[in-house]
C-alpha cells in the first residue's frame, strides 16, 4: 500500500477515506451497536479488499535502451560480487573476447550489497568500501589474465546496477556470475531470468562454486 | 585497470542506492505516531473492555454535542488546508493566504473549544481511571493540535511576506500533511471515545 503520507493530496484522500469509514461506522454504531459491529466488519472487508486489489504488479519494464559500442568493440558487461575472481567467470570472458575480431571491452560492475537495515538507514560507505576493495581485487586479477577492463562499484540492488551501467556503459553481453544454487542469494531472487526480461542484450550465466575452488 | 580509486573515501552512491530521505522520516514520523497513539488506545481498550469500566463512568457525561461540532470545524480546517496548497500550485497566492488564515482559525477555535469543555467537564485526569484515559488521549491529540497551529503560523507569515511559489511551496505541503494527519486521528478519537 502507498504511504497516504507522502503528499498533501494524497494525504486529503485518506482524511476523506476516513470520514467516511469512521463515519459510518459511527452511525451505524449509534443505532445499533450490532449493527455497527456488522458495518465495521463489511467496511474493513471492504478495504482490504480494495488493498489487495490495488496491489497490481508492478507493470513490466521496458528494456533499457543501449547505447552501442564503437564498430569494431565488442562491450561486455560483468555483474559480479563475491565470484567475480573465479576461474569460470574468467574462463567465459576470455571466451567472449576470443570469439569476435572485435577488440574486447569489459566493465566489471560490483553491487555494493548491503544489509536492509543499513540500506534503510542510507549507511552504505561500508557496503561501498568492500565492493571497492573486491572490485580493484578482481580487476588486478583480470589484469594478470591479460584482459584490459575498466569497473565501478554500483548499487546494492544488481538489477539496478546493471540498468545504472547500461545507461553509461553500453554493452553487446551481459555477464552475470553467481554462485551455485542453493547458495546464491540471486539465483534465489531470480536474478538471471529478470535481467533476460527486463534488458535487450544477450546474457551469460556462469556459476562459480568458490567451495569447489574454481 | 581502470577502477575509480577511492582510497580515503567511499566512492559516492548512486541515487537509487539511498532511500529518500523524506520518504524515511515520513516513516519514522508515522512509525513513532502510532506507537504513541496506539500504548494510549491500549490502555483505553484495556479501561473500556478488559477492566469493564463504564463509559463514561457515571455520573459523568462527555460533551458530544460539542465536541461533535469542533470535528466539523476541525475536518472543515483540511478543506481549507487543502484549498491553500491548491491555490499556491496555480499560482493563487490570495487564495494560499486566506486558506492558511482559515485553516489556523479554525484549528485554533477547536483547540480553544477543547480547553474550555476541559474546564466545564466536570471531572479532572485524577478523578479515575475513566478520566485519565479521556484527559490522557484528547489531551494528546490537542499537544498535536498545537504543533500543527505552529506550523501553520510559520507558514501563514511566511505566505504572507510573499514566500512560496507554484513550483516552491515544500514549506506548505509538509505542514498541510501534517494537519491532515492530525484529523485523521481526530476522527479515530472522536469516533471511540465519545460516539462508540
Amino acid at each position: 500500500m502507498a504511504n497516504p503520507l507522502t503528499s498533501e493530496s494524497e494525504a486529503f484522500r485518506f482524511l476523506l477515506g476516513a470520514l467516511v469509514y469512521f463515519g459510518a461506522i459511527a452511525i451505524a454504531g449509534v443505532i445499533n451497536a450490532w449493527a455497527g459491529l456488522v458495518v465495521f466488519i463489511a467496511l474493513t472487508v471492504a478495504v482490504l479488499w480494495w488493498w489487495w486489489r490495488s496491489r497490481q504488479p508492478a507493470p513490466p519494464r521496458q528494456a533499457t535502451g543501449i547505447r552501442g559500442g564503437p564498430p569494431g568493440e565488442l562491450r561486455i558487461l560483468v555483474i559480479a560480487n563475491e565470484t567475480v575472481g573465479g576461474a569460470p567467470l574468467l574462463d567465459k570472458i576470455k571466451q567472449l573476447a576470443s570469439s569476435t575480431d572485435d577488440t574486447a571491452n569489459v566493465h566489471v560492475v560490483s553491487p555494493a550489497l548491503n544489509s536492509p537495515l543499513r540500506h534503510l538507514a542510507s549507511d552504505e560507505d561500508p557496503a561501498r568500501a568492500a565492493a571497492q576493495e573486491r572490485l580493484e581485487r578482481s580487476l588486478g586479477k583480470l589484469e594478470e589474465e591479460g584482459i584490459d577492463a575498466s569497473g565501478e562499484v554500483g548499487d546494492g540492488d544488481p538489477l539496478q546496477a546493471i540498468e545504472d551501467a547500461l545507461r553509461t556503459f553500453g554493452a553487446d553481453r551481459l555477464v552475470i556470475s553467481t554462485h551455485p544454487e542453493g547458495r546464491s542469494n540471486w539465483l534465489e531472487r531470480g536474478l538471471v531470468t529478470q535481467a533476460r526480461e527486463r534488458f535487450a542484450v544477450p546474457v551469460d550465466h556462469i556459476v562459480v562454486d568458490l567451495q569447489a575452488g574454481d | 585497470m581502470a577502477a575509480v580509486d577511492h582510497a580515503a573515501h567511499p566512492p559516492v552512491a548512486n541515487q537509487s542506492s539511498r532511500v529518500d530521505a523524506r520518504t524515511l522520516g515520513m516513516f519514522l514520523f508515522i512509525a513513532s505516531e502510532i506507537m504513541l497513539f496506539g500504548s494510549f488506545f491500549t490502555i483505553y481498550f484495556f479501561v473500556r473492555v478488559s477492566a469493564g469500566t463504564p463509559w463514561p463512568t457515571p455520573p459523568y457525561e462527555l460533551p458530544v454535542f460539542v465536541a461533535g461540532m469542533n470535528t466539523i470545524i476541525l475536518v472543515t480546517s483540511s478543506f481549507t488546508m487543502h484549498w491553500a496548497l491548491q491555490s499556491i500550485k496555480r499560482g493563487n497566492r490570495s487564495g494560499l493566504q486566506a486558506g492558511l488564515t482559515l485553516t489556523f482559525l479554525l484549528g485554533l477555535t477547536f483547540l480553544l473549544t477543547q480547553i474550555l469543555e476541559y474546564s466545564r467537564i466536570g471531572f479532572a485526569p485524577y478523578t479515575n481511571a475513566f478520566g485519565s484515559v479521556f484527559f490522557g488521549l484528547t489531551g494528546l491529540h490537542g499537544a498535536h493540535v498545537f504543533v500543527g497551529l505552529t506550523l501553520l503560523a510559520f507558514a501563514t507569515i511566511r505566505a504572507f511576506r510573499g514566500h512560496y511559489s507554484e513550483e516552491e511551496h515544500h514549506g506548505v505541503e509538509i505542514p498541510g500533511i501534517y494537519w491532515h494527519f492530525v484529523d485523521v486521528m481526530w476522527i479515530v478519537v472522536y469516533t471511540t471515545v465519545y460516539i462508540l
